[in-house]
C-alpha cells in the first residue's frame, strides 16, 4: 500500500497527491509515468510523474477528476493509501544542453512538464516556459515555474490572468523573435497537435508526451499504440516522448474515444449513487 | 496374435492382472458444462473427475516397467507411481509424488498439452485411447487444494539470496525449488497480482483464478516473498539487484508478452486490439463484470480472432461469453496445422466459434474510425516450411469481405524490451530473446539466469516450468550449493 502524504486541491476538478514510495522516488526521472489503481475494482490509470523527491521518498502526481475513478480518487484524503502504484515507466526524457528550450504546458500538462523544465535548466539551457490555464483560479505552480524559467509566460483562456488566449500565440511569437533549439509541449492532444503545427514551419524540433489509453503500462497490451513517422509505436515502452512532427494526432484522438460509451455509463452510475448517498445519507 | 506376444510387442506392458485387452478401452469422460450453457457463463468448462471417475481411469494405467509417458513430461513426473497411488485410493501419496516434480498440479492438469507430451507416449495409447493423465493430475491437485494438503518441506537456510523477475510459471517453479534448497527468495512482479499468464492470460473458465492463488499461497508458506507492482529494469535494474540489493543470483522469467501485429492497413482503427489486451481486460481486470469493475472491454457483435493457438481459442470463447453474435477464427493454415490443444479446439467448435481455415487477412476497412470489414484472401498449402508445416500460399483473386466490428490479434508475442534495455552485457538472439546455456539456463551475464517465453518465445506453461526448474538447479550449482 502506498500512503498519500500530502494532498492539495487546485480546483474543483484538479488535485495533487504526494505519495510515499521511496524506491520509485529514487528511480524516477523526468518524462516518466506511473500506473495507479486506487481500489480492487478500479482501473489501472496512467499518470505522468509531476515531481519526485528522493529525500522525502515521495512521488507527486496531479490529477484531473474527469471520470469515475479519478473522481473517487479525489475523495481520498491525506493518510489514505493507494492499492497499487507502479513505476517509473517509459523512457526518460532526453535532457542535455541544447541552448534555448521552450516548455509549453497546457492545463494538466503543466504539472508533468515541470520536472523536465528543472532538468533542462540544470543542464544549462536557457528556459522559456509558457503555461496555459482556462482561468485565473485554476493556476498552480507559478512559483515553481518562475524559479527555473528565464522567462515565464502565463496564458488564460478567459484573460483573467496573464495573456488572454491559447499557449500557441506566445509560442509563435517567441519562435519569431528568437532562435529556439527545442520545444517541449505537454497537454491535451489537441494542444500538442497545434503546438507541433506552429513549430513545424520554423523547423524547431518539438517533443510531445503521449498519455494514451493503457492497461498494464509495460508493453504487454498494445492499447497505447500510436503511429509515429508511419510506424506503430507503443507509448508505454517506446515513449511517452515522441517527435511531435511525426505523430499522427488525428488517429490518436480517434483512438482516445474507444471507451467513450463505457466511460459515460460508469460516470452516470457513479453520479446516481452519489445522489442516492446524499439523499438518504448512507 | 496370442495375448502374451502382444504384450511383448508393446514393451512388456502386462502387469499381474491387467493387459491391454482387459482394461476399459476408452478414457473415462470428464463431466463438462453443456456447450449451450457454458457459452453464457465464465465458470469452469470441465468440472473434473469425481473419486469414481478417477478410480476407473487409474485402473487403465498398465504400470509399464519402461513407461514412455515420463520422458514426455517436461518436468519428469513419476506418472505411473502417482496413478498407482490414485488406484490404491491413497490420494495424499499421489499428491506427494506429483509435487515432488511439479509444484502446481492443479494448474498443469488443466493447461498442459498432454496429447503432445505424456499422453502422446502412453503405451496404452498405441492401441486404445491413452490414459487421461492430465485429468488424473488435476483430480489429485484439486483434492489437495480442497483438503489444504500442503507439502512444506523442512527448509534449512543456506544464506543465499535470489531474486526472481516475474511470477509466471517459470518464476514460480524456480522460486519453489530454490526455497526448498534453503535460499531466501524474493519474486518481483510487474502487475498487481502474481501468476503472470496464469492470471492475465488464461481465462477463468479454463483455469479458475482462485486455484492459481491457492497454489501461489503454498509458495508463500515456504517463505517466498512476493513483491507486486515492481518492474525490474525500471524501479531496480538487474545490476542494482546484484550490486546494491544483495542478491547472489537473479532469475529472469518475464515472459515474452509483447503483442504482434501484422502491419496490414487498418490496424490502428478502433475495435482492433491484441489478444493480450483483450485477455488482460477480461481476465485480470474482470471487464466481464463491468460496471462492477471499472475496466471496460470494447467488443462488438461480430468478432474476428486472427490466429489459431490456445490464446486465440481463449479470446474467441471469451468473446462468446461476453455476448458476441458471431465469433470467427481466421487462420492461414488448416485445422491439421492448428497449434491449439485439441481439447480447446473442440470446446470452441462446440460453443459455436466459426472457423475460416486457409484464410489470411489482407486489410481492415473502417467507417468513422471504427473497423467495419475485414478483407481476407484464401490460401492453399504449398511446400513444407522451416517448421515442417506446409507453407500457406495466397490464392490470387480469392479476396472476400467479412463484416466485423472487433478484430483481435492472437499471433503470438515478441520479447518485451525492458530488461534488455537496462541490463548491459545481457546477450540476446536476433529476435530479442535472452540467450542462455541450455543446461544451466545461465545468461551471458554471470549470476543471471533466464527461462520461459523470454528465452524460447511463446510456448507453454509446462515448458516454462521445466526451464524454471533447470534454472534453479543451475543457480544452486552457481552458488555451489549442490
Amino acid at each position: 500500500m502506498y500512503p498519500i502524504v500530502r494532498k492539495e486541491v487546485f480546483s474543483p476538478v484538479t488535485f495533487l497527491w504526494e505519495v510515499r514510495d521511496p524506491d520509485m522516488a529514487k528511480a524516477a526521472k523526468p518524462g516518466q509515468f506511473l500506473m495507479v489503481r486506487h481500489k480492487e475494482t478500479g482501473e489501472r490509470i496512467p499518470l505522468t510523474i509531476a515531481d519526485f523527491d528522493m529525500e522525502q521518498g515521495t512521488i507527486t502526481v496531479v490529477i484531473q477528476a474527469v471520470g469515475k475513478d479519478t473522481r473517487e480518487m479525489m475523495e481520498f484524503k491525506e493518510g489514505d493509501s493507494l492499492l497499487n502504484f507502479v513505476g517509473p515507466l517509459g523512457i526518460p526524457s532526453h535532457v542535455e544542453n541544447f541552448g534555448t528550450v521552450v516548455m509549453v504546458g497546457g492545463g494538466l500538462g503543466v504539472a508533468p512538464i515541470f520536472p523536465q523544465l528543472r532538468a533542462f535548466k540544470e543542464a544549462g539551457n536557457k528556459t522559456i516556459s509558457i503555461i496555459g490555464f482556462r482561468s485565473r483560479d485554476l493556476i498552480f505552480w507559478e512559483d515553481k515555474f518562475r524559479k527555473y524559467s528565464d522567462e515565464l509566460i502565463i496564458t488564460t483562456d478567459d484573460g483573467s490572468f496573464g495573456e488572454k488566449g491559447l499557449v500557441t500565440n506566445p509560442l509563435k511569437r517567441v519562435l519569431e523573435e528568437i532562435k529556439v533549439d527545442l520545444v517541449v509541449a505537454i497537454g491535451p492532444l489537441i494542444m500538442m497537435k497545434v503546438c507541433s503545427d506552429v513549430t513545424k514551419p520554423f523547423g524547431v524540433k518539438t517533443i510531445v508526451s503521449l498519455n494514451s489509453i493503457m492497461v498494464d503500462g509495460t508493453g504487454m497490451c498494445g492499447s497505447c499504440r500510436v503511429t509515429v513517422g508511419g510506424e506503430m509505436k507503443f507509448a508505454c515502452v517506446d515513449g511517452p516522448d515522441f517527435d511531435g512532427h511525426q505523430v499522427d494526432f488525428d488517429e490518436l484522438m480517434m483512438r482516445q474515444r474507444r471507451f467513450e460509451k463505457f466511460e459515460k455509463k460508469s460516470l452516470e452510475l457513479y453520479e446516481h449513487e452519489c445522489q442516492l448517498t446524499k439523499k438518504h445519507g448512507i | 496374435m496370442p495375448a502374451h506376444e502382444e504384450a511383448r510387442d508393446l514393451g512388456g506392458i502386462m502387469s499381474e492382472k491387467k493387459t491391454i485387452k482387459t482394461i476399459q478401452p476408452t478414457r473415462t469422460p470428464i463431466p463438462e458444462q453443456p456447450a449451450e450453457v457454458r457459452r453464457t457463463n465464465f465458470e469452469e468448462v470441465a468440472l473434473g473427475y469425481r473419486d469414481a471417475h478417477a478410480a476407473d481411469e487409474s485402473r487403465r494405467c498398465l504400470q509399464c516397467p519402461k513407461p514412455l509417458c515420463v520422458p514426455g513430461c517436461p518436468v519428469g513426473i513419476d506418472i505411473p507411481a502417482f496413478i498407482k497411488a490414485v488406484e490404491e485410493g491413497d490420494f495424499k501419496k499421489a499428491y506427494v509424488i506429483l509435487t515432488d516434480a511439479n509444484l502446481l498440479p492443479a494448474i498443469c492438469g488443466r493447461v498442459c498439452p498432454q496429447e503432445t507430451q505424456c499422453e502422446a507416449g502412453c503405451i496404452v495409447g498405441k492401441k486404445l485411447e491413452p490414459v487421461a493423465i492430465g485429468r488424473l493430475e488435476r483430480f489429485v491437485g484439486d483434492m489437495a487444494l480442497k483438503n489444504r494438503w500442503v507439502e512444506i518441506p523442512r527448509i534449512t537456510p543456506n544464506g543465499k539470496k535470489v531474486a526472481i523477475v516475474g511470477s509466471g510459471p517459470a518464476g514460480l517453479t524456480c522460486a519453489a525449488d530454490l526455497a526448498k534448497a534453503g535460499c531466501e527468495v524474493v519474486i518481483y512482479e510487474a502487475l498487481h497480482v502474481p501468476g503472470g499468464v496464469l492470471m492475465y492470460g488464461i481465462p477463468e473458465f479454463r483455469l479458475p483464478k482462485e486455484i492459481v492463488q491457492q497454489e501461489i499461497d503454498t509458495l508463500r508458506k515456504m517463505g517466498v516473498k512476493i513483491e507486486v507492482d515492481r518492474i525490474i529494469g525500471k524501479i531496480f535494474t538487474i545490476p542494482e539487484l546484484i550490486h546494491e540489493r544483495g542478491f547472489d543470483a537473479v532469475f529472469v522469467g518475464t515472459g515474452a508478452g509483447f503483442p504482434k501485429f501484422m502491419g496490414i492497413p487498418g490496424e490502428s482503427l478502433n475495435g482492433v486490439l491484441s489478444s493480450n489486451e483483450f485477455l488482460t481486460r477480461a481476465n485480470l481486470m474482470k471487464a466481464y463484470e463491468f460496471p462492477k469493475y471499472d475496466t471496460p472491454v470494447d467488443m462488438g457483435e461480430n468478432v474476428a480472432v486472427i490466429g489459431c493457438g490456445n490464446t486465440a481459442m481463449d479470446a474467441a470463447r471469451i468473446a462468446l461469453r461476453l455476448g458476441a453474435k458471431n465469433v470467427y477464427i481466421v487462420y492461414r493454415r488448416s485445422e491439421k496445422e492448428s497449434p491449439a490443444r485439441i481439447e480447446e479446439l473442440h470446446h470452441a467448435m462446440e460453443e459455436g466459434v466459426q472457423f475460416h481455415w486457409l484464410t489470411a487477412p489482407v486489410a481492415l476497412h473502417g467507417e468513422n474510425g471504427w473497423v467495419a470489414r475485414m478483407e481476407n484472401i484464401k490460401m492453399e498449402l504449398g511446400e513444407p516450411d522451416d517448421s515442417g508445416r506446409r507453407r500457406p500460399v495466397p490464392k490470387e483473386g480469392s479476396n472476400y469481405f467479412l463484416d466485423v466490428d472487433t478484430v483481435i490479434y492472437a499471433l503470438g508475442t515478441k520479447a518485451n524490451p525492458i530488461i534488455a534495455q537496462t541490463t548491459p552485457g545481457l546477450n540476446l538472439n536476433k529476435w530479442g530473446y535472452i540467450e542462455v546455456d541450455s543446461d544451466t539456463q545461465m545468461t551471458s551475464y554471470p549470476g543471471v539466469f533466464a527461462g520461459g517465453d523470454i528465452v524460447t518465445g511463446s510456448a507453454t506453461v509446462i515448458l516454462a516450468m521445466g526451464a524454471g526448474r533447470r534454472a534453479a538447479a543451475g543457480i544452486l550449482s552457481y552458488l555451489k550449493l549442490n
